[in-house]
């Protein structure tokens, strides 16, 4: 069940991201990427990563994609035909480091230990859950309470810094 | 203390009775929903009617009973009007989204909970929902941060400035609003120490203020009344919160900036005609079905009765959920006839500078508050040693499988 359901959800995340970079029209565009996202959600809820898949949903396709969205009506783009550049080594350079990419991962094994991967999805689940993350990231005998609160200062010193790049007289 | 509570066998005709739980609160989410609907266009329009001194719907059938069915009728066979330059599919794919996301967010809600004696004599508790998962609380959050694509898409795709207009204040008006939502609902988490909605309307069915109970005479109507529901347990302002930011979720009046009439025409609908229109309609209704129902579940108790006395815990658990649901309706038609549409720098001055720091700093004083109140009175549902201990299990379970795993990418 769980295997069909990522073969089949892997197809039309391939082909949401290739038609995401293929179409011409910037809305479009933004729509395949919320594919992808809903897609990588599922694959979280397959993977017994509950909390991930609702975060994904919501900060990636609800909020961020929601904002691309927002100003590229804003800005009103059509297709942008100026925008393709002639002459350009973007397109070389693009094709070199894909290729080295697809290597890389075809070295490191990952598609030989997926299904290795999809099998053992009961020892991680609580894990994945609200409970099992929240008891991860805040036991102080944790690890991971310091770098978590450290990177949510780094995240508010992001945003005051953005609101005063902005808006000079506050 | 009888309990009056309907018991039912594990295995009948030996079919295993609760994994069927499930396919029924599918079956009745969505019948329901599909039942009430000409119902609330009605109650609306009486509603209103009623407020503002007219008579109402009273042509078709009696008392206008039939109104809705006469517009459903008309909306099927009007015209399905399109604009040349619309982009078609995106245009096409609009009012679905709204009614999917819409419909797909009832699939968390707890109607009741049906008690089972299972082989060994022993009793299970089983809720009634689509899908009883850990993440519920968020599930809901997510699938309606969704449906800002519906107005937007509908908004950009009518290639009208009207609906693009709409579709502008849509999306920042849902944006800004789901921030306070998410605020208020979080101060609910704090205080149930869970996102799985069934077990916060468990945590609510204790006494008030988490007072321990004791099984004392004075007790005993007050477990799980109206004043140990979390209305009351936040403080009452996440509940204002909240319900100021579910109108403004839900596009209805005063927040219906997407598609003030007086200013847009129709706003991010304005090119939309016949079924389509319809399911934008089916969409708002059941999105302020939803909203009630998770308002009911969070802060006003979910299917507990509002005082644990007889007559009042005869009524089937599924009844008071839906009672609640319906007030919550009457509320939303209460404000529609009341309140004039809002100016939309004092929507965003709302949200923004009076909802979203009150709402944060309610936050950190149920914090702190969950830190000194006496411990959760019904935690029987909520495990807290048995968790901890699958914890344990569970990291000294995970090296192996990651030396494995690493083995085998090794290999």
């Amino acid at each position: 069940m769980a295997t069909v359901l990522f073969w089949i959800l892997a197809l039309v995340s391939v082909i949401a991201s290739i038609s995401m970079v293929t179409t011409k029209n910037p809305v479009r565009s933004a729509l395949f990427l919320v594919v992808t996202f809903l897609c990588v959600a599922v694959f979280y809820v397959i993977l017994s990563a509950q909390f991930i898949a609702a975060v994904q949903i919501i900060v990636y396709a609800g909020a961020i994609m929601v904002l691309f969205l927002f100003v590229i009506m804003l800005l009103n783009l059509g297709t942008p035909q100026a925008l393709v550049e002639r002459g350009s080594l973007q397109p070389a350079f693009a094709v070199v480091l894909g290729i080295s990419f697809a290597v890389t991962l075809v070295m490191s094994g990952s598609f030989v230990t997926l299904p290795a991967v999809a099998a053992q999805p009961e020892v991680y689940e609580p894990l994945g859950t609200v409970r099992g993350i929240g008891i991860n990231l805040f036991d102080p005998k944790q690890p991971w309470l310091f770098p978590f609160e450290a990177t949510s200062i780094l995240l508010l010193i992001a945003v005051v810094g953005a609101i005063v790049m902005a808006k000079r007289k506050v | 203390m009888p309990d009056l509570r309907i018991i039912f066998p594990e295995y009948a005709l030996g079919i295993h009775l609760p994994s069927l739980v499930p396919y029924i609160a599918l079956f009745g989410t969505i019948g329901f929903i599909l039942m009430i609907l000409p119902g609330l266009i009605w109650i609306e329009r009486v509603v209103i009617a009623l407020m503002q001194d007219r008579s109402g719907p009273n042509r078709v059938g009696p008392r206008g009973l039939l109104q809705s069915t006469a517009d459903v009728v008309k909306l099927f066979f009007k015209e399905d009007t399109m604009p040349q330059s619309a982009d078609i599919r995106i245009y096409y794919l609009a009012p679905f989204l709204t009614v999917f996301c819409a419909f797909a967010a009832g699939a968390v809600l707890p109607l009741q909970t049906l008690t089972f004696r299972l082989v060994d004599s022993s009793f299970k508790t089983v809720p009634v929902t689509v899908g009883d998962v850990n993440i519920g609380l968020l599930y809901i959050l997510a699938v309606s941060s969704l449906q800002v694509y519906g107005v937007v898409l509908a908004g950009w795709s009518s290639n009208n400035k009207y609906s693009l207009l709409g579709g502008l204040r849509g999306s920042a008006q849902l944006i800004s609003y789901e921030l306070s939502m998410g605020l208020s609902l979080l101060c609910v988490v704090t205080l149930a120490g869970t996102c799985q909605l069934n077990k916060i309307v468990d945590a609510q069915n204790g006494l008030p203020f988490g007072i321990p109970y004791t099984g004392v005479w004075w007790q005993v109507p007050l477990k799980g009344s109206i004043f140990s529901w979390f209305w009351l347990g936040t403080l009452l302002v996440p509940v204002c919160i909240y319900t100021i930011a579910m109108i403004a979720e839900t596009n209805r009046a005063p927040f219906d900036l997407p598609e003030a009439e007086s200013e847009l025409i129709a706003g991010f609908h304005t090119e939309y005609s016949s079924m389509k229109f319809a399911m934008f309609f089916t969409g708002e209704y059941v999105s302020m079905l939803i909203v009630s129902g998770l308002n009911a579940a969070m802060f006003w108790g979910g299917s507990l009765p509002p005082l644990n006395i007889p007559p009042l815990t005869w009524i089937p658990g599924f009844m008071w959920f839906i009672i609640k649901i319906m007030g919550g309706i009457f509320f939303f038609t209460w404000l529609r006839a009341s309140f004039p549409r809002l100016r939309y720098d004092a929507l965003m001055n709302l949200g923004w500078k009076r909802m979203l720091p009150l709402g944060l700093v309610w936050v950190f004083l149920m914090a702190v508050w969950g830190l000194f109140r006496p411990a959760p009175a019904s935690s029987d549902n909520i495990p807290a040693e048995p968790v901890t201990a699958s914890q344990t299990t569970v990291q000294q379970v995970a090296p192996p499988v990651e030396a494995k795993s690493l083995a085998s990418r090794q290999r």
